[in-house]
């Protein structure tokens, strides 16, 4: 049984005129022990599936289960008792801190909310976190801003992993950082993975981290999930006409000055294409892509892809 | 070729701190130069006193030589005249840098009139090439949006028509792709390589994306604590790094080494942060480097220029040690 089993989930928003499928139809799993990046532009809705899985947003429809327990019809304390099993890491290490928070207190709150020791003992389990995501001893009575944003994330981590959860849904979690910083943190997210056995949701738009990060990567468009396969399969053999173009895109000095991969923006989820998303940018678009949503195919090997056009 | 640009030992301090120590580097037409750092290496304040757009209490020193004038003894008025028509800039976040009560096409006139004596509707005409010129889809439609009604990357696009209207013969582009997706990056690097070529004008890339970098410039200057500490063509730079910071940056970075995965083991790490730079004496590297000797902490590396493209700033890099062996015997 799988850790995570997301089915048709959807997640739209009210806007003014209308909605904004930020999520639509979204299906996928989580094993145990696994890593499973999601990648996309912004406004892909990757974020809004981050926070839906949480509930920290309401799905419209679907079902999300998490160790056979359904999170999206849970309330109250059944919620709360779930919600200690997954945790989130966020992308900007100085506005996901509390800035009048001791690192004391940021650790701490999450123990004592989900009601776990004495005061006592939740100082020692922070004290003996603090070690282990490689912050200076000293650091439970200082504040967020006397840290460095490498620092700040691991003070993120560690808040994170105090309660021992299950699955933690990264979000961008080294975007901001400096380059140095970020093979220092990426480093720190896979020895805690090991440790303590976790699995990871990796939001990320970044596809040069994703490739050394992840063991099965989601490729999102426009909220709809539009191909899937284990990292290195993905790599060597992306079916799908936006894939290969987010891989094109990536900068790679072996193709010096070489032309865009695709053109266009992003069309808006407000009002997306009909038939398949992508066909205001697809160089392979025809006519049956303009009137008719695509089915996934299953290509054998995990490899799942949703294009009219992919062999 | 003859230089556009040649900044001689620039630079800037505010108070105590000094965030640019002495930079130097040259500029010809058509190039792209990117300049390359960490947060607080110093490349943005590099790139502000380029423009004459630091604070007026920022303290400067070195020169700025532009087309055989000094920027930094220029007086604010005649800088008027050479900033936006000469010398251009886009900045990072294309949302914050357009005005959101003015149409794109009043943004691109209000430059055109200033600096070209257009009258409006001469202007306006212009506005409509320029945003054609960058690729804006339908432009004599688009003259008239705001610019909540556009894209990220349509907005980059703005600032870019914006920054090219006089057709200067510098632009400096700070990050200016950081905000946008990776499609959109490729697009609007593309679009700078194009203009660079078709107007003769120099760019200066200023980024932390290596990637980026080894793709679409010329040359590279790798900066650190508000030095540059090596120099080069990209292919050579990337291939052979001298000094053991670039050294680090491209083994840390997943990007060049496509191949591997967390399951092969960790990647090389650079400990540290670049915070520890500001109490150095010596190498403001040092605290971090894994070569470092005791001699690092007492001086400043001088920066040694191997060959016409190469510098590097590292007394233990081989390749120097070597010719100061070789100077010494000869001695």
């Amino acid at each position: 049984m799988p850790l995570l089993s997301v089915d048709r989930l959807s997640t739209h928003y009210p806007a003014r005129d209308g909605t904004v499928r930020a999520v639509d139809d979204v299906s996928l799993e989580i094993v145990e022990g696994e890593t499973v990046a999601l990648v996309g532009e912004s406004g892909c809705g990757k974020s809004t599936l981050g926070k839906s899985l949480m509930r920290l947003v309401n799905p419209t429809s679907g079902q999300v289960t998490f160790k056979g327990r359904d999170v999206a019809a849970l309330t109250g304390k059944e919620l709360q008792s779930v919600r200690r099993h997954i945790q989130m890491i966020f992308q900007d290490p100085f506005a996901s801190l509390n800035p009048r928070q001791t690192i004391r207190t940021i650790l701490t709150s999450p123990l004592a909310v989900h009601g776990i020791g004495d005061g006592k003992s939740r100082e020692a389990i922070a004290a003996s976190m603090v070690a282990h995501v490689g912050l200076p001893a000293n650091s439970l009575s200082r504040y967020p801003h006397e840290f460095s944003g490498g620092q700040r994330q691991r003070i993120g981590i560690a808040r994170a992993l105090i309660l021992q959860p299950e699955l933690v849904i990264c979000d961008e979690p080294v975007s901001a950082l400096d380059l140095s910083i970020q093979a220092q943190i990426l480093n720190l997210l896979v020895e805690m993975k090991s440790e303590l056995s976790l699995s990871y949701l990796f939001i990320s738009h970044d596809l040069s981290v994703v490739r050394y990060f992840a063991d099965r990567v989601l490729v999102m468009y426009l909220g709809r999930i539009v191909e899937s396969a284990p990292t290195a399969k993905l790599w060597n053999d992306a079916k799908h006409p936006y894939t290969q173009a987010l891989l094109a895109a990536v900068p790679d000095p072996s193709r010096r000055k070489q032309a865009a991969s695709i053109t266009g923006d992003l069309p808006s989820p407000h009002n997306p294409p009909s038939g398949c998303r992508f066909h205001t940018r697809c160089p392979l678009a025809t006519d049956i892509c303009r009137t008719d949503d695509p089915i996934y195919t299953q290509l054998g090997g995990g490899h799942t892809v949703a294009c009219h056009h992919a062999q | 070729m003859a230089r556009l640009l040649e900044v001689h030992n620039l630079s800037v301090g505010f108070g105590n701190a000094q965030p640019v120590k002495g930079v130097s580097f040259t500029a010809t037409p058509g190039e792209m130069l990117a300049i390359v750092g960490e947060s607080g290496s110093g490349k943005s304040l590099t790139a502000l006193g380029l423009m004459g757009l630091l604070p007026r209490h920022a303290k400067t020193g070195g020169e700025i030589h532009f087309d055989g004038r000094d920027l930094l003894k220029l007086p604010e008025k005649e800088l008027r005249g050479i900033r936006g028509r000469d010398i251009a800039m886009i900045f990072q976040e294309p949302m914050t840098s357009l005005n959101p009560v003015m149409t794109i096409g009043d943004q691109i006139v209000e430059v055109l009139r200033i600096h070209e004596k257009l009258n409006h509707k001469q202007a306006r005409l212009r506005a409509i090439e320029l945003l054609d010129l960058v690729s804006i889809p339908d432009a004599a439609k688009r003259v008239d949006d705001y610019p909540h009604q556009l894209s990220g990357g349509m907005r980059q696009r703005v600032m870019i028509a914006i920054a090219v209207a006089c057709s200067p013969r510098l632009l400096i582009a700070d990050e200016a792709t950081t905000a946008l997706d990776v499609t959109i990056q490729a697009q609007v690097l593309q679009l700078l390589d194009r203009l660079r070529s078709q107007l003769n004008m120099a760019v200066i890339l200023i980024t932390h994306d290596l990637g980026l970098v080894a793709q679409w410039a010329d040359r590279v200057v790798v900066m650190y604590a508000g030095r540059k500490i090596e120099q080069g063509l990209p292919d050579v730079l990337f291939e052979t790094p001298y000094h053991p910071y670039t050294q680090g940056l491209l083994a840390a970075s997943p990007r060049l080494k496509a191949d591997y995965h967390y399951r092969d083991g960790p990647l090389t790490e650079i400990p540290g942060s670049i915070v520890s730079a500001a109490a150095e004496l010596g190498c403001a590297f040092r605290p971090r480097c894994p070569v470092a000797r005791s001699a690092c902490g007492s001086s400043v590396p001088a920066l040694v220029q191997l060959s016409a493209e190469r510098e590097v700033a590292c007394p233990y890099v081989p390749a120097i040690a070597e010719a100061s062996y070789a100077a010494s015997v000869r001695r």
